[in-house]
């Protein structure tokens, strides 16, 4: 470890102080008032009683403002570093990592704007949520730049741990504490099926870096513990981004978390762990591609099957995007099982384009909440169209985008999988993925169908300025790179040119 | 008597890894969680002598240090603190017993036959090898003539187990440490998050008084209504 090392490592660093440091902000809320002015409270507003917290949220926007730059500064200086040959084995500041970090960093942001006036109504502390969601970030930032399988799994575990407290935080719902109980229980069973991978694999390879495992499984004929080895790896990151024979858990907890954690969850968190799956994928295990890639294949099929089909039937908005988003996980997957440079671009372009698509699909549902639980119904959406009628026409955007319709940014993200999976002669999954993109236009425009065609309750609307910004923002991105999708595409292919050459070379899988 | 002495090892392993697997059923199966409590004592020292075993001398001893010492009496103190004497004596066949045990007993035959059929890395199958590392000094030597010369000498030595863990640890392994180190810390943030009252400061500086207002006037409607 020397100095170059800490270096490298300096926006991780920053993020843990700051989220440490957001832990004492309590202490910098003004003197209680004094007694005597409770009683002008009332009994019918308790919402009103936890002030204080406002500065909170932008105390968390100044972390990750100056977390960004300090990436995107040490990025400009990555390549002139040294670093020690230890540390080298364990983490990486490549393009690959710093696309996903800055991706982290974004996502996080939006979802502390869009914790904000969800924290202010409901009694619990908005910093230690704020700290939390720091934590997750560093977990995640280990992730995206972890080269080595510990690291990879101890960022991983930061980051669930965090999201199971997150998931957990109305400790006073019911729901809320089923859902982070739910979540940490088969959660922690995930990560031990992980880590039971990971030791065979050790135990095969002799090594935890990613490049050693590379290295040795090229001299290596298949042998039956490296394949289960594979194979439990594998069932521990489909539990991560919630692909079909691992997704009982999905529905459940997003619908029991508290609103701007499901977005957390449905974004940043499986962003994160697509991260790692294609880089362990691409960069480790691509050697062998034949004895993985059906049973990726088989798991792909499955979500998109079970994650669209089961979504039809759903009333509920968060069930019916949790679903979604199980079918969303086999899209993604198709890249990975491609193991192409058009594989490894297409996750890339579709978690973003996903992420943020997403986000203002949550966004536009939390203006609609009402208190705490509301505003989750397909009902809830009727008459949007006359009620909020830009947010109605961003709302059928976003679908739209998720659905992979051409104007949107969807449908580029959804070119590159489906074509990576033809090329890679998997035409039947690009089928089933084409068919099923169709059922979730369906069940998508069941709500285009409620905000506009029909009559509306007069339920009010809470069109705060963060949920605006976040609203727009998705908007923004969803529609300039839907529409002038060049330089994402660039971007895209600077980041992940180095995985796609690495799986470029061997290549037995064809 | 040969074989018998090249067959003690084993012997001692059988022993002690039945009183390890024995004394972690009983465990789960004792009714008095006290008795629970000293069966998983047990259970650690008999784990701590199958690492010390394999030649991991130092993992042994953390074993004890942490898992008997440290751990084991915070279980105590919590079973004395919170006064179990013994759990009401519950059915012990649940109707998922059967399908439980065929499934953990399919999954560990799985496990138990690929993990004996793999083909394993030379350094993890002979635990000495990793142990013993090469350290290259130049040394000076002076010749009978006068003359000095260096050379280049490769020394291997066995490292210690301690020294083998802590190079490991503090050196290779630094960054997922630390990482862990946080990941301790986010677990006891949310041990006060979910465990602390959910009043703010603020709330507890003020609304004792309204509580007991409330409590005060739902007693009256109370007393209205059950009049």
């Amino acid at each position: 470890m020397n100095w170059n090392d800490v270096a490298v490592l300096l926006p991780e660093i920053i993020v843990t102080i700051g989220a440490s440091l957001l832990l004492l902000g309590p202490f910098l809320r003004r003197k209680p008032r004094p007694a005597g002015m409770s009683l002008g409270l009332g009994a019918g507003q308790p919402a009103e009683v936890s002030t204080g917290d406002e500065s909170a949220k932008w105390w968390m926007l100044a972390l990750l403002v100056i977390t960004a730059i300090s990436l995107i500064g040490v990025s400009w200086a990555a390549e002139g570093l040294a670093l020690s040959a230890g540390f080298s084995q364990m983490f990486a500041l490549d393009a690959f990592s710093i696309f996903f970090k800055l991706l982290f960093i974004v996502v996080i942001a939006m979802v502390a704007l869009l914790s904000d006036d969800f924290l202010r109504e409901s009694r619990y502390s908005a910093w230690e949520y704020y700290s939390l969601l720091g934590f997750a970030l560093c977990g995640m930032m280990f992730m995206a730049s972890g080269v080595n399988l510990i690291t990879i799994w101890v960022g991983l575990e930061l980051m669930s741990l965090s999201s199971y407290i997150l998931a957990g935080y109305y400790k006073n719902e019911e729901k809320s504490t089923e859902a982070a109980m739910k979540y940490f229980i088969l959660g922690a069973v995930s990560s031990a099926i992980l880590l039971y991978g990971i030791s065979l694999i050790y135990g095969v390879c002799g090594s935890l870096n990613l490049m050693d495992i590379e290295k040795s499984l090229s001299t290596l004929i298949s042998n039956d513990a490296l394949m289960f080895g594979i194979m439990l790896l594998a069932a521990g990151l489909c539990f991560k981004v919630a692909a079909a024979p691992f997704h009982v858990w999905t529905p459940d907890v997003y619908v029991g978390a508290p609103t701007p954690i499901t977005a957390f969850l449905s974004t940043a968190s499986k962003a994160a762990a697509f991260a790692i799956f294609a880089r362990i994928f691409y960069s480790a295990l691509h050697d062998f591609h034949l004895d993985w890639s059906n049973v990726l294949a088989t798991v792909s099929a499955l979500s998109m099957i079970v994650g669209n089909l089961a979504a039809i039937t759903q009333t509920n908005i968060k069930r019916l995007l949790a679903y979604s988003s199980i079918g969303h996980a086999g899209y993604v997957l198709l890249g990975i099982i491609s193991l192409s440079d058009w594989g490894i671009r297409g996750i890339l372009i579709y978690t973003t384009v996903y992420v943020f698509a997403t986000l203002g699909i949550w966004a536009t549902i939390l203006m609609m909440r009402r208190h705490e639980y509301a505003g989750e119904e397909i009902d809830d959406f009727e008459g949007l169209s006359k009620r909020a009628p830009f947010w109605a026409f961003a709302m059928v955007i976003f679908l739209l985008s998720l659905g992979g319709i051409p104007p949107t940014a969807g449908f580029i993200g959804k070119y590159y999988l489906f074509s990576a999976a033809i090329e890679a002669g998997y035409g039947w999954l690009a089928i089933i993925a084409v068919v099923m993109s169709a059922v979730s236009i369906f069940y998508y425009f069941k709500i285009v169908v409620a905000m506009y065609l029909r009559e509306g309750k007069e339920a009010d609307m809470v069109i705060t300025r963060p949920l605006q910004v976040v609203g727009a923002v998705a908007l923004a991105v969803t529609l300039i790179f839907g529409v002038l999708p060049a330089p994402l595409i660039t971007q895209v292919e600077q980041s992940s040119h180095w995985m796609a050459t690495r799986a470029a070379v061997p290549h037995v899988g064809r | 008597m040969d074989s018998l002495t090249a067959n003690v090892p084993l012997l001692l392993f059988l022993i002690v890894g039945t009183i390890a697997v024995a004394s972690s059923i009983l465990v789960v199966a004792m009714r008095n969680p006290v008795h629970s409590a000293l069966f998983l004592l047990v259970t650690f020292l008999c784990v701590a002598m199958l690492f010390i075993m394999r030649g991991a001398d130092f993992v042994g001893a953390v074993q004890v240090l942490v898992y008997a010492g440290g751990i084991m009496v915070l279980f105590l103190f919590v079973v004395m603190l919170i006064n179990v004497r013994s759990l009401p004596h519950e059915r012990m066949t649940s109707p998922f017993l059967l399908g439980g045990l065929a499934v953990g007993a399919a999954i560990f035959v799985l496990f138990a036959t690929i993990v004996r059929t793999g083909a394993y890395h030379d350094e993890v199958n002979r635990p000495d090898l990793l142990r013993s590392t090469s350290t290259h000094i130049t040394e000076t030597v002076r010749a009978a003539d006068g003359t000095v010369a260096t050379r280049h000498v490769v020394r291997h030595h066995i490292v210690g187990n301690s020294e083998a863990v802590g190079s490991a640890l503090y050196q290779d392994y630094l960054v997922p440490f630390e990482v862990a180190s946080l990941f301790l810390l986010v677990a006891m943030i949310g041990a006060i998050v979910i465990g602390k009252r959910e009043l703010s400061a603020l709330e507890e500086e003020t609304v004792p008084d309204f509580i007991l207002e409330r409590m005060e006037t739902e007693a009256d409607v109370k007393e209205v209504v059950n009049a």
